[in-house]
Parts: structure tokens; sequence; C-alpha cells
């Protein structure tokens, strides 16, 4: 029986459904809509990924999505207005910002003149077909969640970083989703980074508590030789919401990549990482940080592709898991005959603080390349008792020793972040975590 | 100031304490000397509260209050300090940031004020400074790639900061070399005092030449089989622990 295809759920026949209607309202020249059509087709051959797909394993998008919500409109005044009573993150962060509301750019609320970076509405460049070469080639593999992002994106932002250009603030593009309704919202990025730049780019997703909206958004990187990146994603997604997204990285030669992914808030999140290695020499790191409670679930996906020599992949992955949440760190590196010398390593870490919580852990090496130095491994268990009792045998109470052991954890994660004021929003947003849990 | 009566305490079905009873008085430093296995740490890890073990019978008294009731944090509140023969390595919270962290919480379950920042940082430096530990340590995570001699100091350290009146010392001496040794010995001996007591547990008598104790008890077998006083170190030293391992078998 389980390779029938199975009986469509209602969402994905209401997702079929709504699409023929949705593409003539969705912005795009002719080359765009075939690429959407393309993306539809892919994902209507399989529908939403369930637990027998390899790679949403853990993540049953079939179970978890019961609905397909209403496409999210492009902000009026009023929702605009009602963005005041919304906090930023990262409100204390200096940084040149970029405002999409609903999947859609709002370039009244953006930074519009920023030397070295020209910053278009994608929504119009969908349009025009002007500075999208790059679309959809950098985040590149047979995903139905990329497939359907293809296909319904609704807008978002061109980001280009002009050659040598070094940014003197954080590019932070904050993506906001509102309303009581519930809706779906397909943000799509697309950043290219010129040679030689230098760039820290900052990137929020949130919105209300209480509201089952879903969010899928993608983040294409492309990075040109000898650039250096800081990417720092916070997920601060509403406590009901369905949070997909994917970051995919195509690297040049030389290029020092880092990208950190922090969770707390969503029911349910899946973070996936797609990153090609186009030059020798690259420093790739990624990361990322999950604080989970009740029922929430959390993933963490790669798929790092080292297809060129002298490649340095760093992967450190942190879950801590209360109450009856979930945390998924799936991890494939792969090296391919030409990449000797590539050095990877790769680390999953999850600290159980209950006997309902769980952890899935598929590490996976693919080594092609016989000249390599690749490693991987996973932890998971409770806090360590006797490192616990020291801390209280000094005087601190149980919970305090707990969030003094659990910040470090985190900690090892954050600690990747350059830039000071974004480590203190991720250092305080843990901190609140802690606490919540200590007065509990 | 400590009372120990008929301890009987077994670790996963393993019967480790047999009816230990002793007494140190305030301004004490009691020694306890015994063969590797005769229960020395775990005697110290029991009146320090850790909760793996089963404590079958007897109480523990300090000042009166049996301690055996309280969570570990409330035993150190309450003036209970153990120098771990094995201090952990923390990585991520930096000593800095520990120390502050067990100070404040020992006032605050006391119901004293909170230090403010630069009487903590002048206590700590100018303790830091008579262990002869380096400023810069202290910013590291606690213990970690610290050498043995280092982790003890940090042990008399956090003892001098967290100025608590019951001390327990377990083989505060291994691993030292001897200018350690006396950094350590004299880092105790200024803390010694009339309402501060210390029970000070060592395999061997050389750490008693610079901490002279009052009283030395002989442990064998998860009992106190001999008590006395300092002389009865030497002659341990003198003959060894022979004598004692059949005497309560
Ligand atoms: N966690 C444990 N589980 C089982 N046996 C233990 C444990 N801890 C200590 N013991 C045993 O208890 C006895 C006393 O150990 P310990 O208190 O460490 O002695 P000492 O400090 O005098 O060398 C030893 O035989 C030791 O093997
Ligand atoms: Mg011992």
């Amino acid at each position: 029986m389980s390779d029938v295809t199975p009986m469509r759920t209602p969402a994905e026949s209401a997702l079929i459904a709504a699409f023929p209607a949705a593409r003539k309202n969705l912005p795009g020249n002719s080359t765009v809509i075939a690429m959407r059509e393309s993306a539809f087709n892919r994902f209507e051959a399989k529908g939403l990924p369930h637990r027998r797909v390899e790679e949403y394993k853990y993540t049953d998008l079939r179970a978890a999505v019961r609905e397909a919500l209403p496409l999210a409109a492009a902000p009026d005044a009023k929702t605009l207005a009602s963005l005041a009573g919304v906090t930023d993150p990262f409100a204390a962060l200096d940084a040149d910002r970029i405002l999409i509301v609903d999947g859609h750019f709002v370039a009244s609320q953006s930074a519009s003149v920023i030397a070295g970076v020209t910053i278009h509405d994608l929504g119009e460049a969908l349009s025009s077909g002007q500075g999208i070469e790059a679309l959809g080639t950098i985040a590149k593999a047979d995903d139905a969640a990329l497939a359907l992002n293809a296909a319904f994106m609704q807008g978002g932002v061109v980001i280009a970083i002009a050659k040598n250009a070094k940014p003197a603030k954080p590019l932070y593009v904050r993506c906001v989703v509102t309303g009581t309704a519930p809706h779906a919202v397909y943000p799509r990025v697309l950043i290219s980074i010129g040679e030689g730049a230098d760039v820290t780019l900052i990137e929020t997703q949130q919105g209300p508590d209480g509201v089952a909206y879903q969010v899928n958004g993608v983040v294409e990187i492309k990075a040109g030789a000898h650039s250096k990146v800081q990417h720092v994603r916070l997920n601060a997604q509403g406590n009901a919401a369905i949070d997909m997204s994917t970051l995919g990285t195509d690297l040049g030669e030389h290029v020092e990549f880092k990208s950190l992914n922090f969770v707390t808030r969503p029911a349910l999140s899946r973070h996936q990482v797609f990153a090609r290695f186009s030059g020798e020499h690259i420093k790739f790191d990624v990361s990322g940080a999950a604080l989970l409670k009740d029922k929430q679930h959390a993933d963490s996906t790669l798929y790092v592709d080292h297809a060129m020599p002298h490649g340095e992949s760093r992967e450190l992955f942190k879950h801590v898991l209360d109450g009856e949440s979930t945390g998924v760190f799936q991890g494939k590196i792969v090296v391919q005959p030409i990449a000797q010398k590539t050095d990877g390593r790769m680390m999953s870490q999850a600290i159980l603080l209950s006997d309902n919580a769980t952890m899935n852990n598929k590490p996976e090496l693919e080594i092609f390349a016989d000249d390599v130095a690749c490693g991987h491994g996973a932890t998971c268990g409770a806090l360590d008792e006797d490192l616990l009792f020291y801390l209280r045998a000094r005087g601190l109470p149980k919970p305090e020793a707990e969030a003094l052991m659990l910040a470090a954890f985190v900690g090892e994660a954050l600690e990747k972040i350059e830039n000071d004021t974004v480590r203190d929003v991720l250092e305080a947003e843990t901190q609140n975590w802690l606490l919540a849990r200590a007065v509990k | 100031m400590l009372e120990i009566r008929n301890l009987h305490v077994s670790i996963e079905d393993k019967k480790i304490l047999n009816g230990l009873n002793l007494t140190v008085h305030d301004g004490e430093v009691a020694a306890i000397m015994g063969p590797n296995g005769s229960g020395k740490s775990t005697l110290s890890y029991v009146i320090a509260g850790k909760e793996d073990y089963e404590i079958l019978d007897g109480e523990i008294l300090l000042d009166g209050e049996n301690v055996l009731e309280m969570e570990p944090d409330a035993r150190a509140a309450a003036g209970i300090f153990l120098a771990f023969q094995y201090p952990l390595e923390i990585p991520g919270v930096a000593t800095m940031t520990f120390l502050k962290a067990a100070m404040q919480a020992q006032r605050k379950a006391r119901g004293e004020v909170e230090l403010s920042t630069a009487e903590f940082m002048k206590r700590v430096r100018d303790g830091a400074n008579q262990l002869g530990i380096p400023q810069d340590m202290l910013k590291r995570g606690l213990n970690v790639g610290f050498s043995g001699g280092e982790k003890k100091r940090m042990e008399i350290l956090q003892m001098a900061l967290l100025e608590p009146k019951f001390c327990i010392l377990d083989e505060t001496d291994s691993g030292l070399d001897i200018d350690a040794l006396k950094v350590v010995s004299e880092g105790v001996n200024r803390l010694r005092g009339k309402d501060r007591s210390f029970l000070v547990i060592t395999h061997y008598q050389r750490l008693l030449n610079y901490i002279v104790p009052d009283t030395v008890h002989v442990m064998a077998h998860g009992q106190v089989v001999k008590s006395g006083g300092k002389e009865l170190a030497l002659e341990l030293e003198a003959n060894g622990y022979a004598d004692y391992k059949t005497l309560a078998a």
C-alpha cells in the first residue's frame, strides 16, 4: 500500500484548487508564470510530504497542515498603522531596515538609499523580470516547501550588494504577519552579494499569537568570491503558527558564510538549508538553537554539498526540549569526489527537560573523496546531574542552576554571532524563555 | 556546630556508611583520614546534599537543625560548603558569572541585600589575588581547562567569598605541588575563626602540616574507628592504615 499515492487531504485538494486563480493574481511575467507552473506541478505530483518521505520523516506536513489558508493580501494603510503596536525584537539594533508585511515589501517603511546596496520590491521584479535572473537557481531542491513557495510567492525583496561593498550597518529584513484571521504567506528574499563584499543580514519572522497562520518563506543568497556574510534569523512567529523556511546559498571561492537560526515561539517550524559550494576554500558555518515547550515542534534540516575542494563546514545545532515538545535535526553532508581537503564537522546536541520530550537526530555523511576530515556527532540527554549538584551546592536553587546551564548550552551557538546587539537580543530571548520556565 | 549521629548510607544497594558518629565543635578543625574507598567522599556528599544516596538511618545536625531534610542550595545558604575532590568543569558559564550567581543566591536565601557590582568585584579581585589566581582566569568557563591546582584554588576562592560556617575540604591536597599546597593552606588558615569549623578530609598526613587540625578521626568501612589529637595523624603516617582495615570489618 505504501507506494500508492495516498488520497489527497482536504488541504492538498484546496491548494490545488486555489492555484489557477491565485496564479492570475500573483505577480509575474511569462518566465515567472512558467516557473510557478512547473513548481506547482512538482507539488501536485507528490502532495504534501509525510512521514514516509525520507526528508520529512519526522515532520509530517500532511498531518500538520490541515487547511489551505487564503493568501494574505497586500497590507493596506490600516494594517500598516497597526504595526505600531507590534514590538520589533531588534528595536535596539542600529540597522538599515527592510519591512515585509504579509509577504509584501513595504517601500515606505524600508531604507531606500544605502551606499553599495540596492533594494527592489520582488513583486515588481517578478512582473518586470528585472534583476531576478538568479531567482530559483540558488535554493534548488526537489522539495515540497520550496515548490509551494515558488508557486505562490506573493512578493518580498531583491537585495544586491555591490562588489567590495561593506555596508556600515547590518541589513535587517523584518517580516511581519498581521491579522486575527489566519492566512498563508509566501515571502521570498533574493540576495546577491558582490565579490569581496562584507555584510551582516538580520532576519526576523514574526506574527500574532493565537492565530494559526502559515508562513512558507525562502531566502536565496548568492555570495561572490571573497565575500563575507553573516546571517542571523530569529523565528518569532506566533505560538499557533506553522513556519516553513528554506535558506538556499550558492557560494563562490573563499567566501566566509555564517548563518544562525533561533526558534522559541511557533507551534511548528522547519528551517531547511541547502548549501552549494561553487568555489574552493569556502568557510561555511551554519548553526541553530531552539528552545521548545508544550507541544512545539522544530525541525532543522541541512543539505550541504561540498562540490569543490578545500571547503570547511561547521554545523552546530542545539535543542532544549521541555514539555511534550519535539526537536528534529537532519543533516546531510555530501563530499563530492573532486572535493578533496574538505573539513566538515557536524554536531547536534539536545537537552531533554521532560520525559515526554522527543529528539530525532539524523546526521549523515556521504563522502566520495578520500583526502577529507569529516565527522559528526549527536548527543541527547538530560542535564548533567553532577554539574547541577555542583551549582546547587554553591547555593543556586534548582531552577537557577538549570537556567545557568541551559544558557551556557545555547550560548555556545549564540557565541557565533558577531554583532553584539544581535547576540544580546537572542541571549535575552533565551533568558526570557528560561525565566518563564523557572517561575512556572 | 555539626553533629552526625548513627549515619547509615547506601548507594545502589551498596552500604557505604555504617553508623558513623562525628561531632565537630564551633571553631574546630577536624581532620578525617582513611584509606581509599572508606567512604570519605560519600560522607562529604551526604552532608552537602547530593541526591544519589539513600539515607537509611541517622541524622546530621547543623547547629541543632537536621540538614538531611534540606535541598543542597538550602544547605549552602545555611552555611555548608564542600570543596570538591574533583571540581567539575562547566563550559560556557564564566567563572565570574558563576561566582556572582552563587553569592547573590545565598544572600537572597538568607534575606540579605544583594552586593553591589563594585563590592562584588572588589571581593573577587582581592580573594583571587590572595590565592594567586590571575584575573583573566575569572573570565574563562568555570574550571574549564584549569590545571588540578588551579581548580583547587578556585574551590578555596569560592569558600572565601561565600563565607560558610561549616567547610568540608575533600582531598584538597590531591594533585597539588608543594607551592600550591602552601597557598591553598594559607587560604584556609585565613578563614579559621571561632565561628567557623572545618572538616578536612585527606588521605595523607602532609596537608595537616599546613592546616593543623584540632582533632583527627580515622575512618574505615564507613565508620569513625578512632579519634584523637593531631598526633594521631603522625601515627597513621608512620604505620599506615593496615591496622584499621581489619578493625571494623
Ligand atoms: N556512585 C557510586 N556507585 C556505587 N558505588 C560507589 C559510588 N560512589 C562511591 N562508591 C563506592 O563507595 C565506596 C566509598 O567511596 P568514597 O566515598 O569515594 O571513598 P573515599 O572518598 O574514602 O575514597 C567505594 O567502595 C566506592 O567504590
Ligand atoms: Mg574520596
